[in-house]
């Protein structure tokens, strides 16, 4: 409440929505065009379309960020978004074996269901968010997410989290080459669980077995 | 500018990412819609970082943080669909219910008594 | 005197069956003389405690064993002329029952059991007999049953024997809960459950309610002592083996109701209700008795139902007051019906049968047992009541004391004012003990010629049988009624030798327990032999009773005897019409069926009071059984089945909704979160 408060523009605005900026424009412009391509990227049934669809909306994405004038954290969403999650994508897509061109059964039975909730969330979240900032303006100054701004608040204020952030990323690096790891070579060990009466030489390595799991 | 422009666009998206984790049947479709979803939030805390003016930037950093984990989640969850298609042969979610109930499953071709005694061996 | 030698009386068969328990098993060599022993020996020191007390002295001793809230509960002894004579009784009677068993169980496996049972009955007998104090007195009265119980059912491979066990132990139960009501109620009454303070209270006239506590008090008394409305189980009980029937059935547990009565007897007196009701009980009992007793083809139970008869005259007695007489005459009895139970043992032994028409077709059984033949003959003579044996001077102290009942000056002998005994009451038992009388010489008349007909009947028959096709008969009768004889199977397979006597341990108690049958009741003809001994009345006959009493029992002997002239040689003339010398029907030579006409069918089945019994309160008991029986399956267990299907149901639904599908899961939680959502903004 005190953060709101320091905002200082909880006042009513005067500006209204039948006249406006260029900003306000191509805002909404490519936000059409973002919810478009998320549209389609959710609806294809061309799989490695739906993917190229996602760059689109994410590209979108970052220049709603620039828009915002956090440019920063777009030139980010570029990088890692544009340039490793959605090519880890598409290799997730090769490596599952996904059908190239149209593929009928993208879709679960549940999609009605789905549309449903999509749906009914979508109304509720709009008609809050309508309700609650029908009136908020933001008051957009150049600079507010430069390199320099973004870069001194993180290392001066957000360092423990950013450095522990890195760790996590580690870990999850680590994990996903465990996972990923092709293990046909290795015989599947007993667990622990399936172990039968009579073998007293398996309860050792039952013990052993999930730590020379973790080494691994 | 205002904000209810960025939160509706954010609202939006949401609904299309829960659409499409909720519809979609591949699993690697499914993280990307998670992604969608992701990138709603990344929106609304850029959006209202710059509403509050924020002297921490608080929401700019948050959101670095954000795209990081899910940089992080992806890579994970694109290695567990690996290994699941590498050991069940399929990405294909709702062919993955190993955790659901065989009985409740078998009972659609069963009939009453052999339901029954299957209940109560279970019970 | 001592104390020690009373109480031991009790102890001894009571530690005998306690090691014949522990031993029975590993030791069976033991068991007999574990049996034995200790009954032997504690009849001969009640015979030394009676001779040491001596006549016309009582004797208390009582030390509290628990204090209660209310009247203390104390182990009393109380000795007088009655306990003295009553222990003789069971001593004599116990000690033949034991040494008789050995021989007749020989190869019972489970003799050791047997013996033991027999021994703890005895010391439950002589527990009863010696309380002074009413709760120990019921202790030892409750230890009879239950032995009853185990004894008649000995033989429980057989549906008959269980089925009487049962039968003998709900009857009897049947009528102790009353009991155990009245002996609270007088326990209540009088402030104490010694039973001279009761006594004593009685005299003074402190029992607030004499009549209920007396009707409550009968209905026990006629559960054990078999009277009317509560005597079918005794004939059933002639299912166990016979020595049982002698120690149990005619001794000793039957007659421990009519003894507590003589005990009690005071307080009877206070209500004239009681005394009447129990008059009728005993009429009832003795007429239908002994009209069952002349139907019946099975020795046992011609012997049982003469029992039942012959406890009626003891109430009878008691009825008018007299309890001399009544106790004089359950000594005698005691001693003559053993006397006859242990003949008619012998008698199944040679015969392998117990009924009464197979041993007439077997005209060897008299040669095969002539001690069992002579001792029979006793007993049914003392039975019918002929002098000089025992039993006429008992059956005559009946007589007179109902005589003087009768005419308004009963022979209470001191223990009660004479005027409290209704003379309705002496009238009802004259009368019925007159009928009886005739009725019970008939019958012991037929059961005799029946047993032994003689070559006489053979000659009569007009057809010789040889012995080859009489061991054929027997093997009939033998397939015919499928008894359960407690003998090996080798000995039943061979044809019975003539000259094989039945061994020495079954003949010898006969011959001892003859003496008090035949003996017994001159000890009644002075004042200062028995007499002395009780309440100091007189038990000489007087000239009228005696008289009637007499040529009513002639008369039923002679009667009986032409009965079975005409109907055996009319069988012997429709044989020889038929030109074949069959052997004869069942029937044909029975004179009861002549003798009763019409009554006989009803009367073989013991007027039908089972088969009223079983309308009147099995019947429901079982409806009532069944009606439970569905209300907890159908209702009580549909709410369990219910329920249990209830979360079958639920179970089953929310099983469905486990597809194991994650994107169903996450819409219904997504959908819930909307809702949540929603609601929340709604509500505020």
């Amino acid at each position: 409440m005190s953060i709101l408060a320091a905002a200082g523009s909880l006042a009513p605005a005067t500006r209204g929505f039948l006249s406006p900026t260029g900003v306000e424009i191509v805002f909404v412009l490519v936000g059409l065009a973002v919810l478009g391509a998320a549209v389609i990227s959710v609806g294809t049934k061309q799989l490695v379309h739906a993917a190229l669809w996602l760059v689109v909306a994410l590209g979108g994405l970052a220049i709603e960020f620039l828009l915002l004038t956090a440019e920063f954290v777009a030139w980010v969403q570029v990088l890692i978004y544009l340039g490793s999650v959605v090519v880890l994508v598409l290799f997730g897509l090769m490596l599952t074996k996904a059908p190239i061109g149209r593929s009928p059964d993208a879709d679960s039975g549940n999609r009605w269901v789905a549309l449903l909730v999509a749906l009914a969330a979508a109304g509720t979240l709009v008609t809050l968010v309508v309700d609650a900032f029908r009136t908020s303006w933001i008051d957009l100054g150049s600079g507010g997410g430069s390199a320099s701004v973004t870069g001194a608040s993180l290392f001066r204020t957000w360092v423990l989290p950013f450095e522990a952030l890195s760790v996590l990323l580690l870990a999850a690096l680590v994990g996903a080459i465990v996972l990923s790891r092709s293990r046909q070579a290795a015989v599947p060990k007993p667990r622990p669980g399936k172990l039968r009466a009579g073998k007293p030489v398996g309860a050792a390595r039952a013990a052993k077995s999930p730590s020379s799991e973790r080494e691994s | 500018m205002h904000l209810a422009y960025p939160a509706v666009l954010a609202a939006l998206l949401f609904s299309v990412g829960v659409y499409g984790v909720l519809a979609r049947r591949n699993a690697v479709l499914v993280l990307m819609s998670v992604e969608l979803m992701l990138n709603a939030v990344n929106l609304n805390l850029v959006a209202f970082d710059a509403w509050l003016r924020d002297a921490l930037h608080a929401g700019q950093a948050l959101t670095l943080f954000t795209i990081t984990i899910a940089a992080a989640e992806i890579g994970l969850g694109l290695a567990i669909v690996l290994l699941v298609f590498r050991t069940r042969g399929t990405p294909d979610i709702d062919r993955l219910t190993a955790l659901g109930d065989r009985v409740a499953e078998r009972q659609n071709s069963a009939d009453d008594t052999a339901d029954a005694s299957k209940g109560q061996a279970v019970s | 005197m001592n104390t020690a030698l009373p109480a031991l009386v009790p102890a001894l068969p009571a530690l005998g069956a306690a090691a014949t328990f522990a031993t029975g098993r590993r030791a069976p060599r033991f068991a007999r003389p574990l049996a034995i022993v200790p009954v032997v020996l504690s009849g001969v020191l009640a015979l030394v405690t009676a001779l040491q007390l001596g006549t016309g002295r009582t004797l208390d001793a009582a030390t509290r064993l628990t204090p209660t809230g209310g009247p203390d509960i104390s182990l009393a002894i109380h000795l007088d002329g009655y306990t003295s004579l009553v222990t003789v009784l069971v001593g004599l009677v116990a000690s033949c029952v034991q040494i008789y068993s050995t021989a007749y169980l020989r190869d019972d496996p489970r003799y050791p059991s047997y013996a033991a049972l027999v021994s703890l009955f005895t010391a439950a007998m002589f527990l009863v007999v010696y309380s002074g104090d009413l709760i120990v007195l019921l202790v030892g009265w409750e230890v009879m049953g239950i032995c009853s119980y185990f004894l008649i059912g000995h033989h429980w491979e057989t549906a008959d024997a269980r089925s009487a066990s049962l039968k003998a132990f709900l009857v009897t139960k049947l009528g102790d809960v009353p009991f155990l009501f009245g002996l609270f109620l007088l326990g209540a009454d009088a402030g104490t459950f010694r039973i001279s303070g009761v006594l004593a209270a009685a005299a003074d006239g402190r029992l607030a309610h004499p009549t209920l506590i007396a009707l409550l008090l009968l209905a026990g008394v006629a559960g054990k002592s078999a009277q009317f409305p509560l005597h079918s189980w005794l004939p059933d009980a002639m299912a166990g083996p016979t020595p049982v029937s002698a120690l149990i059935h005619a001794a000793t547990m039957v007659a421990a109701g009519i003894y507590l009565v003589a005990r009690l007897l005071p307080v009877f007196l206070l209500s004239g209700a009681a005394l009447v009701v129990l008059a009728v009980m005993a009429a009832v009992t003795m007429i239908g008795s002994a009209l069952c007793a002349l139907a019946q083809d099975d020795i046992k139970r011609v012997l049982a139902y003469s029992t039942v008869g012959q406890l009626g005259y003891m109430a009878g007695a008691l009825a008018a007051g007299d309890r001399e007489a009544a106790v004089f005459h359950l000594v005698s009895h005691g001693a003559f019906k053993a006397l006859l139970f242990l003949s008619a043992g012998v008698l199944i032994h040679a015969a392998h049968t117990n009924s009464l028409s197979a041993m007439s077709r077997m005209p060897w059984l008299a040669e095969r047992v002539p001690d069992a033949r002579w001792t029979l003959g006793i007993g049914l003579v003392a039975l019918v009541g002929l002098p000089p044996f025992s039993g006429f001077f008992s059956k005559e102290a009946v007589f007179t004391a109902a005589e003087h009942a009768a005419r308004g000056e009963a022979l209470t002998n001191g223990v009660g004012p004479a005027s409290g005994v209704p003379e309705a009451a002496g009238w009802i038992v004259l009368i019925a003990a007159g009928l009886t009388v005739l009725l019970t010489a008939a019958y012991a008349t037929r059961l005799w010629l029946l047993a032994f007909p003689g070559r006489r009947a053979v000659a009569l028959a007009g057809a010789v049988v040889p012995r080859g096709e009489a061991a054929e008969g027997h093997a009939a009768a033998l397939a015919d009624t499928g008894e359960d004889l407690p003998v090996a199977a080798s000995s039943t397979a061979t044809a019975p030798s003539v000259h094989a006597t039945e061994p020495a341990a079954m003949r010898w108690p006969l011959w001892v327990l003859a003496i008090p049958a035949m003996g017994f009741g001159v000890a009644g003809l002075r004042p200062n032999w028995l007499p002395a001994l009780l309440d100091g009345g007189s038990l000489r006959p007087s000239l009228a009773t005696a008289v009637l009493g007499t040529g009513l029992a002639l008369a039923g002997v002679l009667i009986s005897y032409a009965a079975w002239r005409t109907v055996t040689a009319r069988a012997a003339r429709a044989a020889v019409a038929e030109g074949a010398p069959a052997p004869q029907s069942t029937d044909a030579t029975d004179p009861g069926r002549a003798l009763l006409g019409p009554l006989y069918g009803p009367a073989q089945h013991g007027f039908g009071v089972d088969r009223l019994y079983e309308r009147l309160f099995v019947l429901p008991t079982v409806g009532a059984a069944k009606l439970v029986r569905f209300l907890d399956r159908e209702v009580v267990e549909g709410y369990v089945q219910a329920s249990g299907g209830g979360a079958r149901l639920l179970g089953w639904a929310v099983r469905r909704a486990q597809t194991g599908n994650a994107q169903t899961y996450l819409s219904a939680l997504l959908a819930g979160v909307v809702l949540i959502a929603v609601f929340v903004a709604v509500g505020t």
